[in-house]
C-alpha cells in the first residue's frame, strides 16, 4: 500500500458569479470571469487532508486538467495541506470540449502511475453538473465506488462509506483501492493559513501532457447550444380559493 | 430587493442543479458578488491573491452573518477573532519567530480590505491589535517580545494602543499621564480616553510622560490587565464600531516594571509615530472594503429597483453616479497599496504617502458608502440593509489615527518645508 491519495480538482467559474451566456449560444462567458476551486472538490482535498493528519494515508496529491491557470486550483488545494500536484496540461478547443470520459481516464491512467491507494473527487461539478467523472474512473481502474459519501471511515483494507441516497442514508463496505465522491456533508472544507499559503508555494506541480499518459482526449460529444433558462413569468394574485380553481382549471391542469 | 438573510456556508454550497437556487445564492452572497473593474485582485501577485481569497472567504462566512448582530447588540466577537488569528491574522506583519506571519505592509493592505467587507468595526480592531504586536516585536528586547508576542499573535491575549487623552488628541506630544522612576518600576499616573478594546484587553501598550514636555519625554510602557491601579471608565456609546468596546484606561499609581518599558526613555513618541503610518494604511484599507462592498450593494440595487417603469440601472445620472463611485474607489486603493509599499520599502516619501492615503481614502470611501445608501433610497437607511452600517462604521476612519485635518498638516509641512 502506497498510502497515496489522489485528489482531483477542477477549477469553475466561481458560484457567486452570474453566468452570461455567449451571443453566439456557444458556451457561457469564461473571459475576465471571476474562477475558483469546485465546492465540492474542496470538500474532496479537505477529506484527504484530514486522512493524512489522522495518519491513515501518507502523501496527498492534487490533480487538475487544463490551462496554466488550473495551476491557481492546485495551489489553493496545497495550501489546504496537499502535498503536492499534477497539472494536466489542456489548452483550447481540446480544453472545451474535455468532458468527464476525457478525464476519467486521465485520473485512471494518474491512478495506476500514481499507485493511489485512494482517489477522492468532488461529487460534481457545479458547471455541467455531470456527476459521471468519479463512477467513470472507478469503472475504468475496475475499482469499487462509493459515490455521495458523507461519512468515509478507513476499516483495515476496507472502506466504510456512508452514502446519501435519495431515501436517506446508505452504508456500504467496500475494498481498497477505490473512488469517493464527496458530498456536501463530508466535511467542512477548512480555511487555507497564511504560513500555509507561503509554505505552497515551495511545494511542486509537475506538468504533464495527457498523450503522456497515454490517454486519447478527443471527445464523442458535441455541444450544439448552450440558452439561458426561461425567465421568469411574473405571477398573478389570487383574492380567494374559488378564484385559484378557476385559473388552474383555465390553465388546463385541473 | 437586497436583503441581508444570514445563509450559512452549507445553504450556499447546496446542489447547484436547481437554477433558483443559485439566484437566492447570489442575493445573498452580494458582498462577494464580482465585478471585474473592481475586482481587488487585480495587480496583485498569485500568493497575494490567495491571501485575499481566505480573508474574503473569512469574511463571508464567518463575519458578514453577524455584523448586524454585533453592531446591535454591542458583541464583541472573542471566538470569531480567535478563529482569525488561527489563520495567521493576529500578527500579519509580525516576525514568525514570536508567532506572526511575516508579511508585507502591501500583504496586509489586501488583506484588511477584504477581512473589512465583512464587517468594518471588527477588522478595525485586529488591525489596533496587529500594530500593538508589530510595535512590541519590533521595538521590544527579546524577553519582551517572546513574552508578548505570540499570544498576541494567536489572540489568545488582547491588545490595545493607548496614546489620546481627554486633553490631547491631534496634540499627541502634549499627553499628560506621567510615569515616575521608582527603583525598578514606574509609577503611573493618568487617564487615557477611547480606547479600543479598553477594559476587555489584556495588553495595554501606554504612551507616558517619563521625563519633560513635548515629544521627547515620552516613553512607551506595556501594562498588563489586572496590575493594580489599571481601571476603565463606563463603556462608550458610539455611532458605529459597536463590536469593539470603547473606554477611557485609568492609571492610578499603577505600578510597572521598568523591563516592560519598549526601547529607551524618551524614545516612545518615535515608536508611536511610526506605529500610526502602519495605522493608517490600516484604516486606509477598512474603508477601502467598505467601499467595495457598498458600490456591490448600490449596483445590485440598481439592478433590481424600479421606478417610472424601468430598473434604476436605466438612469443616467445613476449610472455616472456609479461610475464616479467605482472609479474614486479604485483611485483610492492604488494610493493605499502604493503607501503600504512604500512603506514596506522604507521609501523617503513613505510618511507623507501614508498621510494622502488616509486622508484620501477615508473621505472618498466615506462619500462613495454615503451616496450607495442614497441610492438605497428609503431602504438605506433602514437596518436590515447592510449599507448603513457601513456608512457609520467607517465615519470615524475621518477622525481617528490623525484626523484628516492632522493629515493634510503632516501634508503640508512636508512641502513647504523643503528648501
Amino acid at each position: 500500500m502506497s498510502g497515496r491519495v489522489l485528489v482531483g480538482v477542477k477549477r469553475v467559474i466561481d458560484y457567486a458569479v452570474k453566468i452570461r451566456v455567449k451571443p453566439d449560444n456557444s458556451s457561457v462567458v469564461t473571459d475576465g470571469v471571476k474562477h475558483s476551486m469546485n465546492p465540492f472538490c474542496e470538500i474532496a482535498v479537505e477529506e484527504a487532508v484530514k486522512m493524512k493528519e489522522k495518519k491513515f494515508i501518507k502523501e496527498v496529491v492534487v490533480v487538475s486538467c487544463g490551462p496554466q491557470q488550473a495551476q491557481e486550483t492546485i495551489r489553493t488545494a496545497l495550501a489546504m495541506g496537499a502535498d503536492r500536484g499534477i497539472h494536466v496540461d489542456v489548452t483550447g478547443k481540446d480544453y472545451d470540449n474535455l468532458g468527464p470520459l476525457q478525464v476519467s481516464k486521465i485520473m485512471a491512467a494518474l491512478a495506476k502511475k500514481e499507485e493511489a491507494q485512494l482517489v477522492i473527487l468532488g461529487k460534481q461539478a457545479i458547471d455541467d453538473d455531470c456527476n459521471q467523472t468519479g463512477q467513470m474512473t472507478a469503472a475504468l481502474l475496475d475499482w469499487p465506488q462509493g459515490t455521495f459519501a458523507s461519512e468515509v471511515t478507513l476499516e483495515g483494507d476496507k472502506m466504510k462509506v456512508v452514502r446519501e441516497i435519495d431515501g436517506g442514508l446508505e452504508t456500504i463496505k467496500i475494498n481498497t483501492p477505490a473512488v469517493i465522491t464527496a458530498d456536501l456533508r463530508l466535511n467542512t472544507p477548512r480555511y487555507a493559513t497564511l504560513p500555509n499559503i507561503m509554505k505552497a508555494k515551495k511545494k511542486k506541480i509537475d506538468k504533464v501532457k495527457p498523450a503522456d499518459l497515454g490517454v486519447d482526449i478527443t471527445s464523442r460529444l458535441e455541444v450544439l447550444r448552450v440558452d439561458e433558462p426561461p425567465h421568469r413569468e411574473a405571477g398573478v394574485k389570487l383574492e380567494t380559493v374559488a378564484d385559484l380553481v378557476d385559473k388552474l382549471k383555465e390553465a388546463g391542469t385541473i | 430587493m437586497a436583503t441581508v438573510g444570514p445563509l450559512g456556508r452549507i445553504a450556499r454550497l447546496g446542489s447547484s442543479i436547481c437554477r433558483n437556487h443559485r439566484f437566492i445564492f447570489n442575493r445573498s452572497s452580494q458582498r462577494r458578488g464580482i465585478a471585474s473593474c473592481l475586482d481587488p485582485a487585480h495587480g496583485l501577485t498569485d500568493e497575494q491573491k490567495e491571501f485575499q481569497k481566505v480573508a474574503f472567504d473569512f469574511a463571508a462566512n464567518e463575519m458578514a452573518p453577524h455584523m448586524a448582530e454585533w453592531d446591535e447588540k454591542e458583541i464583541f466577537p472573542v471566538e470569531t477573532l480567535r478563529k482569525a488569528a488561527q489563520l495567521g491574522f493576529g500578527g500579519i506583519y509580525v516576525q514568525p519567530e514570536v508567532g506572526g506571519s511575516g508579511l508585507s505592509r502591501l500583504d496586509t493592505s489586501v488583506i484588511f480590505e477584504a477581512l473589512s467587507t465583512g464587517c468594518v468595526s471588527t477588522t478595525a480592531y485586529i488591525s489596533i491589535h496587529n500594530m500593538c504586536a508589530w510595535m512590541i516585536d519590533t521595538f521590544g528586547n527579546n524577553e519582551q517580545r517572546e513574552k508578548f508576542c505570540p499570544d498576541l499573535c494567536s489572540m489568545e491575549k488582547f491588545a490595545s494602543y493607548c496614546l489620546t487623552e481627554p486633553g490631547s488628541g491631534s496634540d499627541a506630544a502634549s499627553l499628560l499621564t506621567t510615569a515616575q522612576l521608582s527603583g525598578d518600576h514606574y509609577i503611573l499616573n493618568g487617564s487615557k480616553a477611547f480606547i479600543s478594546g479598553g477594559g476587555d484587553t489584556d495588553v495595554y501598550v501606554v504612551m507616558c510622560r517619563t521625563g519633560s514636555k513635548g515629544a521627547k519625554g515620552i516613553s512607551c510602557l506595556v501594562v498588563e490587565k489586572g496590575t493594580p491601579g489599571l481601571s476603565f471608565g463606563k463603556k462608550e456609546k458610539k455611532v458605529g464600531w459597536n463590536s469593539q468596546p470603547t473606554r477611557a484606561v485609568i492609571l492610578e499609581d499603577c505600578v510597572v516594571p521598568v523591563t516592560n518599558r519598549l526601547g529607551e526613555e524618551g524614545q516612545g513618541f518615535n515608536m508611536a509615530m511610526k506605529g500610526l503610518n502602519g495605522g493608517r494604511i490600516n484604516i486606509a484599507s477598512c474603508s477601502l472594503g467598505a467601499a467595495h462592498a457598498s458600490v456591490l450593494l448600490a449596483r445590485d440595487h440598481l439592478l433590481v429597483r424600479k421606478q417610472f417603469g424601468e430598473t434604476l440601472s436605466n438612469n443616467q445620472f445613476l449610472q455616472f453616479k456609479l461610475a464616479e463611485m467605482a472609479t474614486k474607489l479604485v483611485a483610492s486603493r492604488l494610493l493605499v497599496r502604493e503607501a503600504a509599499t512604500a512603506l514596506q520599502e522604507n521609501r523617503p516619501d513613505a510618511v507623507s504617502l501614508c498621510s494622502m492615503a488616509k486622508l484620501f481614502a477615508t473621505d472618498e470611501c466615506f462619500n462613495i458608502c454615503n451616496q450607495a445608501l442614497q441610492m438605497h433610497g428609503g431602504y438605506g437607511y433602514l437596518k436590515d440593509y447592510a449599507v448603513q452600517q457601513y456608512v457609520r462604521d467607517i465615519r470615524v476612519h475621518q477622525i481617528l489615527e490623525g484626523t484628516n485635518e492632522v493629515m493634510r498638516m503632516i501634508i503640508s509641512r512636508s512641502l513647504l518645508t523643503e528648501s
